[in-house]
Parts: C-alpha cells; structure tokens; sequence
C-alpha cells in the first residue's frame, strides 16, 4: 500500500505541473508521432454497402506501432519525477514490453520486462527488439506462463524492490491508481478524434468501436465521449472458439465480479474461484480479467459489450488488408470484425469510429500458421 | 476466548511457532499427518494454506505447493474437510491463509459459517489490505474466529496503527520487503523494524517471510513474539524422498526450531 500511496500523491502533484505537461507533449509529438490521423476507409466502406461510414484512429502509426507508447511515455516521466531508476514491466503479445524498452532506452533507465515462456516463444520478434533496446526481458516459468502470470511476476518483483523500482502497468487493470493513469495517459486518443471529428466530418460520431482485453485503447478513445450520451460506445472482447466454447477471454460477457492483481471487477474463474486461463487468438486480448472501469460501465449500460470470435478477427485483418492496405493488429481486428459482421444495425448515412489500436506486422506468424495469407 | 486469542494471550513464556502447510499437499493425506506431527513437535499455531491459481505473495516454494495441490483437485470444500479431520486430533489453532477469490467464489458469509463450524480459528488474507477488509472482519470474529493483518517493512506509522486495531488477536509482521521464501538474509533493518514494531504494536506478532533455520527464527524472536514458518517446509517436502520421510524430517526440523525459540 505504501508503494500505491505514494505513486497516488506523486501522480497528482505531477500531473498539474506545467513542466510535465510540455515534456509530455513534446514527446507525444516528436517521438510518438502524435497526433495519429483520423482515417476514412473508403473502400471497407463500400465493401459494407456504402454505410455505415468507416474512420479509424490511426493508433497504428505511433512509434512501435500500437497505443501502449502513450502511456508508457507518461508513467516514464512519473518514474523519472519520482526518482526511480529501475523499471518493470509485464507483457503478453510483446507490445508493451516493447513500448516500455523504448522508453527506457530513451530516458537510459535500466528495464526489467516479464513475459510468459510460453508467449517468448509465440512471440520471437518482439523479445529480440526489447533485448536490442536494452532491457532484461525474464522467462516466466510459473502457473500457465502467459500474461496473468507475468503480471504476478511483476507485482512480486515490485513489492521486493519497491523502494528503487518504478512499475510500468500496461493496460487499465491492477490496483488504484494505475486504472486511473493509464486512463489518463491513453484518453489522449480520444481527445484527438473528438477534435479531428469535429473538423472532418463537422459533428460527432454515431458510435466508437474498440477492442477490449484489459481494455486500455478502449477507454482512451471512449473516456472524452462519456458524457456524450448520442454517442454509443461498443467493446469487443475476444470470443476465442466461441462465447459459449470455454475458451474465450470474453470476461465482461461470460466472467463474475473477482479479485486478482488488486483489482475488483469482472473476472473468468471456476466454481473454486481458481482462474481459468483465457484464449484468443490474439494474445494481447488473452487476459482474464478486464479494468474495472469497464465492469463500471458495463453495469451502467454506457457501453455495449459484443464479441468476436478467432476466426472472424483473422478474416477482419485480412479483409482490412486488402482492401485498405493497412495490416491491422489481430486485438484491433475484433472490433473491425464485429462491424462487419453487424454493419446492417447502422444506417448508411451514419459514421462510425474504430480504434486501430495497432499494427499486424507482429502477427503475421499466426496468420500464417491459420492457413492461407491469400485469398 | 478462541484458541487463537488464548494462544496469543501468552500465558507461557516461549515464543510462538507457527508452521505453514499447504493443504492437499503433496497430498491430503500426508498434510493431516504434517499437522498433526506439527502439533505434536511443539508447535502453536498452524497455518493451513489454501492453494490458489494465482498466489502473488508468494515465493516459488508456496507457488509450486499450491499448483500441485490444486493439480490434486484440492479446493475450499476438501480445505474444511481437513480441518474438520484435524480437529479430531490435535487442539492447536488452525488458521487458514489465502487468498480473498476463492471465499468469494464460496460466497463469504456461507464460508465462514462453513469454517467456525469446521473448528477454524483464524484468518490470514494476504490479498485482503486492512483499508478493505473491514466487513470481513466483523463476520469472522462475529464467528468467533480471529483475523490477522499483515504489516510490512514499507507501512506507514498511520497503517501499522490502522492494521493493529483491526488485527483480532496477533499482527502478521512480514519481514522483509517481497515474497514469501527461504535463504534471505536478515539485515540490521530487519532488527530495527522488528524493534519498532515490538514498541508500537498493542498486540502481540509473529514474524514470517523468509524464515529458515533455527538460527533465523531465534535471531527474528528477539523482538517478535513467534516465527511462521512455510516455504522451508515445503522445500523439505519436496526434497524427501518419499511421504512417510518428509513428516519424519519436518518433524525434526520443527523440533529444532522450536528448541531454539
């Protein structure tokens, strides 16, 4: 609790600070490559029917190719106002893990990254770029060696070297107040579509879609819309081989309120309360367990849960490809297959705003091993 | 008075000992045999560890136990049950330590009801901060059951103040900054906190984390008021040989530590 104390009073102190905010966006803008277009997909557009109105959130284009920077970038300056000199860092898929070796090498802080053996292997390219960057990137060999339990890992590492370590969390999860950053530091996508909304299409979007797995793009792209109530805002959870398979990381639909990793909110679990390890294809959505400002939402009915499953996501990144010539990660893939699969709910006239939370480049691996990459 | 409370209440000179066994393993069988050699060893109170998929506090040894345990099909129904075995042998208190999603799972008030009655005495909840666990523990001692808070090396005079008066009967004082493990080393830091804590806290404590001979357990009972002991008997465990040796070598471990407190 000490450690979440003191991370709350710095952050707030931090945060305000006209000098964190220069150096923030500065960084956003010089190295990231902020802001990130806002895209009209044409011919994805036509491919539906001529409606509804496809725009993506260009997420992909920011150094190492995905959202995670966003907030990477910020909590390294937190660390940095804190004074710690060691960082961590759990990662599934490898994205952040490899945001966060990024901004280590850039700041010259050393990097310890947990990752599950098992994703090591499924995930070769990224752990060589995080080792090129600099960063220790550790084997972890315990429980199902995936992302739950490299997020263990970290939280162990970070309650036995507390004092020196600084703990970058990758999504909206965890205990207070890493929810609550990681919100912050992403809703930057979303302050910048309201804007390029406004100025490109002159009014606000009919709905945003976004992938949910601990659920960060999400709620970046959501948060500046919240209270924009004509607004609708759907999440799509990965459905794996199907809601229903047992094999899905679809917790906001098939998961009960829980605890893990210091946070309360929806959860996969068994009748024992022992956590049953989730499933997708793509490995950043294999959580079990999701922010619990979704499982918020959820309950309020702001947002609409949906889901898609493996085989609707590899034919979205295909589909995407193709006709769009933009390779999309398979996370951000779900949300792009849902609307097809549900694009007759809108009317044509209407415009609706998917976050590309990120590239596919780093999937091409699996997408090969699901048969075919043409047509 | 519970048995925790009475232990607690100190009415014999020595210092308490406190060992920690994983139910279920390496099977349920042997683990009431532990206990009760435990028991009859000299120790206090005992730990019964309920396995957990995802154990965050701690080490590899209490990771590796309760991964086999749950491998074994063990959950909190085949936990009561070993309480329920256990009572019929030995008087120590029992106190089960784990983590807050399985009793959830359970439903909280039908577990504990399940645990006053299978003859629990305590609770420690690692996952379970004192900021939180307010409700919990009101309906463990409305049971007649004692809840233990942890207090680490990082808590703020305000919380160990906090975690003093919502501890039942004893404080869990972690040693060290991390995990739970064995061959740390215990620094002069060690010393003064523990110290300090002697000094501050109404109730009495136990120390754990890291405790692995009887040269630590006796250096940590200068100021603490008993040592737990769990991944040093899980190491022994799974080093032994075969089922009937690893009660004999626990046993004796037990009795050497407790000869040294």
């Amino acid at each position: 609790m000490y450690a979440l104390d003191e991370l709350t009073q710095c952050y707030r102190k931090i945060k305000r600070q006209a000098a964190f905010k220069k150096d923030l966006k500065e960084l956003l803008s010089t190295y990231v490559g902020r802001p990130s277009p806002l895209y009209f997909a044409a011919r994805l557009t036509e491919h539906l029917g001529g409606g509804p109105r496809v725009y993506f959130k260009r997420e992909d284009l920011n150094h190492t190719g995905a959202h995670k920077i966003n907030n990477t970038i910020g909590q390294i300056l937190l660390a940095r106002y804190m004074g710690k000199k060691r960082i961590i860092a759990e990662t599934g898929a490898g994205q952040h893990g490899l945001a966060t070796a990024t901004v280590c090498a850039r700041f010259g802080l050393e990097c310890v990254i947990y990752m599950g053996a098992e994703d090591i292997e499924r995930q070769a390219p990224n752990v060589d770029k995080m080792r090129l960057l600099g960063a220790r990137v550790i084997p972890v060999e315990s429980g199902s060696q995936t992302l739950k339990d490299a997020t263990s890992e970290a939280l162990r590492d970070w309650v036995t070297n507390v004092r020196s370590t600084f703990y970058i969390i990758g999504s909206v999860v965890g205990p207070h107040p890493y929810p609550m950053i990681v919100r912050d530091f992403q809703a930057v996508i979303g302050r910048e579509a309201k804007n390029q909304c406004l100025k490109q299409l002159k009014r606000l979007p009919h709905a945003i879609i976004a992938c949910v797995g601990g659920g960060s793009n999400a709620i970046g792209i959501w948060e500046p819309f919240l209270h924009e109530t004509k607004v609708k805002l759907i999440g799509v959870e990965a459905a794996g081989y199907g809601v229903n398979s047992g094999r899905h990381a679809a917790t906001l639909m098939k998961g009960r309120p829980g605890v893990l990793h210091g946070s309360y909110s929806f959860l996969i679990y068994d009748h024992d309360g022992q956590i049953v390890l989730p499933h997708s294809v793509s490995a950043g959505l294999d959580y079990p367990g999701v922010g619990p400002q979704h499982s918020h939402l959820k309950q309020s009915g702001r947002v609409t849960y949906e889901s898609a499953t493996d085989k609707q996501a590899v034919a979205a990144f295909k589909l995407t490809s193709r006709l769009e010539g933009i390779i999309p990660a398979l996370e951000s893939s779900h949300a792009i297959a849902w609307l097809v699969k549900h694009a007759g709910s809108f009317r044509k006239s209407q415009t609706v705003l998917i976050c590309l939370s990120g590239r596919g480049d780093k999937d091409m691996g699996i997408i090969s091993d699901w048969g075919r990459i043409a047509p | 008075m519970n048995r925790v409370a009475e232990v607690a209440a100190g009415t014999r000179p020595e210092k308490l000992l406190v060992p920690f066994f994983t139910v279920g393993y390496p099977d349920l069988k042997t683990t009431i045999a532990l206990a009760r050699s435990a028991a009859d060893a000299g120790a206090d109170i005992i730990e019964l560890g309920m396995p957990f998929s995802d154990p965050l506090a701690d080490g590899p040894q209490i990771q590796h136990s309760s991964q086999a345990a749950l491998d074994n099909g063990i959950g909190l129904r085949s936990v009561l049950d070993s309480v329920r075995k256990l009572r019929r042998h030995v008087s120590v208190p029992l106190v089960l330590m784990g983590y807050y999603n399985p009793l959830l799972a359970y439903g909280e008030d039908r577990f504990l009801k399940a645990a006053a009655t299978a003859g629990v005495d305590g609770f420690i909840i690692p996952d379970l901060p004192v900021e939180e666990g307010a409700g919990f523990k009101t309906k463990v001692e409305s049971g007649g059951m004692s809840s233990l808070f942890l207090v680490a090396p990082t808590s703020s005079p305000q919380r160990i103040r906090m975690i003093d008066k919502n501890s039942t009967d004893l404080v869990y004082a972690v040693t060290v900054t991390g995990v739970t493990g064995v061959g740390r080393s215990f620094s002069a830091d060690t010393d003064r906190y523990l110290r300090s804590l002697k000094k501050s806290l109404s109730k009495r404590f136990v120390a754990g984390f890291g405790v692995s001979s009887a040269e630590s357990a006796r250096r940590l009972t200068r100021y603490a008021d008993g040592v737990v002991i769990g991944s040093a008997l899980v190491k022994i465990i799974r080093e032994a040989s075969n089922r009937k040796g690893c009660v004999r070598q626990v046993s004796r471990f037990l009795g050497d530590i407790r000869r040294a407190l």
